[in-house]
């Protein structure tokens, strides 16, 4: 389990996050959700330490992780998977160097060994026969999908994804979102999903925190998301015409 | 400005501590370290022959032509001509031209990653990204740059041979007679070191203006032109103070 205890977060004068306190439950879809500009990027990268919160703390199985050694914060981050909203796949690699450059780095596997594990990883996201094709070469789906193959080539306790449908076409979305789903629960993963995508917050939520300028204005899961009286996470869902349709249904 | 500029330089420092920290692994890091040296020292060899090339001829037809007195020993084109291509023009002449080819592909590659969130995703791994993409690079241009320095050299005084041979300003054997006169090799270790501290500059600067890019395509293409610029004016500065203390 995530924690996130009181976490504020400033550039230069500005606050951005304002003491936010949720919690990321293991073995589930967790979601962050919220309009562009509120802060879920930020608080995502505090998560993984690409930020470092000025106030507040994130604790990972109770490890507290911005105070930890750098030694211990290492082996943390070994645990730990991120997929970028732009896939961040590295160009001057093909697909099969992507994913096993996280074992050559950090594993004493033998060429053959990391072989068969990023196979296997590139079929747990349905990508085979892309091995030796470099990521200029898939669409941005597959891209997604290789970036998620690289991301649990060490078979990590904590995965991220940040905006995982933006760009994508709605099929390609929800083959995005199954994915995600399936892998969490297979490889019992805390999974951490940044997205404003309504399809997603519906089907795959089962927590879903919902930031609000910074603040988090409210927690819950899909099941109750479309029946809350919260008025500025009513506001946020329902700001499309078919939603509000949709709305009127309930 | 002043303050900016020593900001700027604070942050410089900083990221060459991260870059001169461990490698996470070492046989990674020397697959990286050959991989670089093969694209920086093949990839630039052809454009440093030609402009060698010319530079060793131009320079002993300017030398022919200012020194045409009968009170002038005839081997003092060779001589002139070995003296500032040695010293001068092959160690910072090249450093330039080289600030402008590897400097601009360093800062266009690391900005690129850093613009593509691939240096996120590397820290975000365990890595330190500034060791892992730019400690290679370093070391690369430090071996390379000498290297092609040495090859110059070579290219520029056989320049300078064909064009005595081919126009006559002087006669050959005189050329070669100048070439070898007075030769020391503290001429040539003078030459490599500047050469080698540049190398050092271009490189880390260069990646330094890649690495703290924010921003997109707009910023790369601003980086890029202020990594060379900036590269080049503490190169031209580095070469008084190193000509001060070496010679």
């Amino acid at each position: 389990m995530i924690e996130v205890n009181n976490v504020s977060k400033y550039f230069g004068e500005k606050q951005v996050l304002f003491g936010v306190d949720t919690r990321f439950e293991e073995g589930k879809v967790n979601l962050i959700i919220g309009r562009s500009g509120s802060g879920k990027t930020v608080l995502m990268k505090c998560l993984v330490g690409l930020h470092t919160p000025e106030e507040g703390q994130v604790l990972y199985s109770g490890r507290e992780f911005h105070n930890l050694p750098e030694k211990e914060k290492l082996l943390l981050r070994k645990e730990m998977g991120m997929v970028f909203q732009g896939s961040a796949l590295f160009d001057s690699m093909t697909i099969e160097e992507n994913v096993t450059f996280p074992l050559d780095m950090f594993t004493d596997m033998s060429e053959s060994e990391m072989r068969d594990r990023a196979n296997f990883c590139l079929e747990c996201v349905d990508l085979v026969n892309t091995n030796k094709l470099y990521p200029a070469e898939l669409s941005g789906g597959m891209k997604k999908r290789a970036a998620i193959a690289r991301a649990l080539a060490c078979n990590p306790k904590y995965l991220f994804f940040d905006e995982p449908n933006s760009g994508l076409d709605p099929k390609t979305s929800l083959l995005i979102d199954e994915l995600i789903t399936k892998i969490t629960h297979e490889f019992n993963t805390t999974t951490v999903v940044n997205t404003h995508d309504l399809n997603s917050i519906i089907t795959i939520g089962e927590t879903i925190s919902f930031i609000y300028q910074g603040h988090l204005a409210w927690r819950g899961s899909s099941d109750n998301i479309l029946t809350s009286d919260n008025q500025t996470l009513n506001d946020f869902i329902y700001a499309q015409p078919l939603t509000q349709r949709l709305r009127k249904t309930l | 400005m002043l303050r900016k500029a020593l900001a700027t330089f604070g942050e410089y420092l900083i990221f060459l501590r991260q870059v001169f920290s461990k490698p996470a692994k070492w046989s990674v890091f020397l697959k990286k370290w050959v991989f670089e040296m093969d694209a920086m020292g093949i990839g630039s060899m052809l454009i440093v022959s030609i402009v060698s090339l010319a530079m060793g001829s131009v320079i002993t037809m300017q030398t022919a032509l200012q020194i045409e007195s009968g009170w002038i020993p005839s081997w003092t084109v060779g001589f002139v001509a070995r003296t500032s291509i040695v010293m001068e023009l092959c160690p910072t002449i090249i450093s330039l031209l080289l600030v402008g080819n590897l400097g601009s592909r360093i800062t266009a590659e690391i900005g690129s990653m850093r613009v593509t969130e691939q240096i996120d995703a590397l820290e975000v791994m365990g890595i330190n990204p500034a060791s892992h993409l730019v400690l290679p690079k370093v070391l690369a241009s430090i071996i390379v740059n000498p290297v092609l320095c040495v090859f110059s050299i070579a290219f520029a005084l056989t320049g300078g041979f064909v064009t005595v041979w081919l126009t006559g300003c002087t006669t050959t054997y005189a050329f070669m007679d100048g070439l070898t006169y007075c030769f020391r090799v503290y001429d040539v270790v003078y030459a490599l070191t500047k050469t080698c501290v540049f190398a050092f500059i271009m490189s880390t600067v260069a990646s330094f203006y890649g690495y703290r890019i924010e921003g997109g395509a707009l910023e790369l293409g601003k980086a890029s032109t202020q990594g060379i610029v900036v590269s080049s004016f503490i190169i031209l500065i580095l070469n008084v103070v190193i000509t001060d203390i070496m010679l």
